[in-house]
């Protein structure tokens, strides 16, 4: 508990470092794969812009990188990470890899929740004259947007569990100080308080979008 | 000129197996469809009327034929050009369709929106149509909110912003209770009367056709086997399809299993005398066959009232000396269609 006590300055540090990482990977990731889901759903076979080409360009691309699992997807894709951010590891590096990995997930799950919009919806969209990107704009994404935003949410829990291993390239967060400061020491209260700051970050967020999906719904 | 022109309109999608064959879901249908009517278009369910009905607004590509809006001919036009006869074209749906994410009145000024109309006009269109169609205080609710026939209702509203022509209506009362449908139909018989809109119905329901509709086609496996006038369809049906289907729907004409327990409970002979137009035939069958002296019953039947001419079939059986039953039959063939059934 002291040792906790003395690591205060480092702790709260670590936390903002998790928060910054998530923000912006959300901020990244969340607009790259809202645009690729989008595209995933509109290229598709009877889709509003079909387009056989694309779509299955994405859908590899998609389930090439999907299954890599962060820990090694963080480190293979340092050398694209170079070449964008300018160095390969320190925070912005883990965020650029994070928003990656992250936009591949997000395109799944966009996507997903794009196809539970009913046809019929779409059809009487356009018996009205409507075209079809106005109908992505206009119909599919507001009559999506309950299930997106618990989609999104669901997403943000997931990139907080990833931001853990920001650590391996100098990221920071929560994940590396429970690993430095609580495992390698033999500290199992300051781990724990790690923990449970995370299960904290965790419920806020999954209350904050259960709120907002509930008002979108409103049910 | 007819408002809508079918000429030889083929509608087929592609194989879905590799061993599956084409699915030709229209098969060479002419139709005329003049400013003003009410044309019903009737079928079994999988007869090719919904495929039909988006064609005219080429939700659906045709894939062969020729179809003509107000002389416009839309086979040959592009998706963009498309847009435009589209807004001329409203559209109602079974499962209504509504936007569940916009309030009503967003629902109602969709179309307006698409049309480029300004606001204060978009305001205006949208306050005179819910009143139109009753539902003026229901501006601000969400479609989750409304009952079936309130959402067909906001349906029909939408679908009549942009003042169109033509009005499609793809089973629009199906998902409604009898009640509502009568609603729904008298709220589609007051756009046709007053607005002067050219409804074409898609239905397997007698009820909307005997109420709202002045033609009809009746579709079997993607072709229109028989189209007219309502009453000559329904009153006398000639392709053996359409009797079929007529004879489901319309009361009064025994099916085989009711002829079955029939011939079973009665004695002496059966016969269907089918009557058009009129009460004084039906008089007249009855004075002759009591004349003759015959004994006879009404075993079953039902008389069709279709915008006030009426029709209909009458099943009788008849008990007495045989020769006598002849000459009486004679003499009610003068009158009415006799069909001896035993």
């Amino acid at each position: 508990m002291d040792r906790l006590l003395e690591l205060g300055p480092e702790f709260w540090a670590a936390a903002g470092e998790t928060l910054y990482m998530v923000a912006l990977t959300m901020l990244f990731g969340g607009a790259g794969g809202f645009l690729l889901g989008i595209g995933l759903y509109a290229t598709r076979r009877g889709g509003l812009l079909p387009n056989s080409v694309v779509n299955n360009v994405l859908n590899v691309v998609i389930n090439f990188f999907r299954p890599i699992p962060f820990i090694i997807f963080i480190a293979a894709v340092q050398p694209l990470t170079r070449a964008v951010i300018g160095v390969g590891i320190g925070t912005d590096a883990a965020i650029f890899a994070l928003s990656l990995a992250a936009a591949f997930a997000i395109g799944r799950i966009v996507e997903q929740n794009l196809l539970t919009v009913r046809p019929g919806v779409i059809e009487a969209a356009r018996s009205m004259g409507a075209g079809p990107l106005r109908i992505l704009g206009t119909v599919v994404v507001p009559e999506a947007l309950g299930p997106l935003i618990l989609g999104y949410t669901f997403i943000v829990i997931a990139v907080i569990d990833m931001s853990a291993m920001a650590g391996l390239i100098g990221g920071g967060g929560l994940g590396y100080f429970a690993q430095l400061y609580g495992f390698r020491q033999f500290e199992p209260v300051v781990t724990w308080a790690a923990v449970l700051l995370i299960v904290v970050f965790v419920q806020v967020v999954q209350y904050v979008g259960n709120w907002l999906a509930r008002r979108v719904l409103r049910r | 000129m007819a408002l809508v022109t079918l000429e030889h309109v083929s509608k087929s999608y592609p194989a879905a197996g590799r061993a599956a064959e084409a699915v030709v879901a229209v098969d060479d249908v002419s139709l005329e469809i003049e400013a003003g009517d009410v044309y019903g278009i009737i079928g079994y369910s999988g007869a090719g009327k919904s495929t039909l009905v988006r064609l005219v607004n080429a939700l659906e590509p045709a894939t062969s034929g020729s179809i003509r809006i107000d002389g416009q001919e839309i086979t040959s036009l592009r998706e963009r050009e498309l847009r435009g006869i589209r807004l001329g074209i409203g559209m109602i749906f079974q499962q209504f369709e509504l936007f569940e994410a916009k309030t009503v009145r967003a629902n109602v000024a969709y179309p307006l929106k698409v049309a480029g109309w300004s606001k204060a006009d978009i305001r205006a269109r949208v306050d005179e149509l819910l009143a139109f169609v009753g539902l003026s205080d229901k501006a601000g609710a969400r479609p989750d909110q409304l009952s079936g026939g309130q959402k067909q209702r906001v349906g029909i509203a939408r679908a009549l912003a942009t003042r169109p022509r033509i009005l499609l209506a793809d089973e629009a009362t199906s998902a409604l209770d009898p009640e509502t449908t009568q609603e729904v139909l008298a709220l589609l018989k007051r756009v046709n009367e007053e607005q002067g809109v050219t409804i074409i119905v898609i239905t397997h329901e007698m009820d909307v056709i005997q109420s709202i509709a002045t033609k009809v086609a009746v579709m079997d496996r993607g072709r229109v086997i028989e189209h007219g006038d309502v009453f000559d369809v329904f009153s006398a049906p000639r392709h053996p399809s359409s009797q079929r289907f007529v004879g489901t729907v319309v009361k009064g004409v025994p099916s085989p299993a009711e002829l079955a327990v029939l011939r079973e409970r009665h004695e002496g002979r059966i016969v269907t005398c089918s009557f058009r137009d009129g009460d004084a035939s039906q008089a007249r069958v009855f004075l002759d066959l009591a004349e003759a002296g015959l004994e006879f019953e009404l075993v079953y039947g039902g008389i069709n009232d279709i915008r006030g001419r009426a029709f209909g079939h009458l099943t009788l059986a008849v008990r007495g000396d045989d020769t006598a039953i002849d000459r009486a039959l004679a003499a009610v063939a003068q009158h009415a269609d006799v069909t001896e059934v035993r």
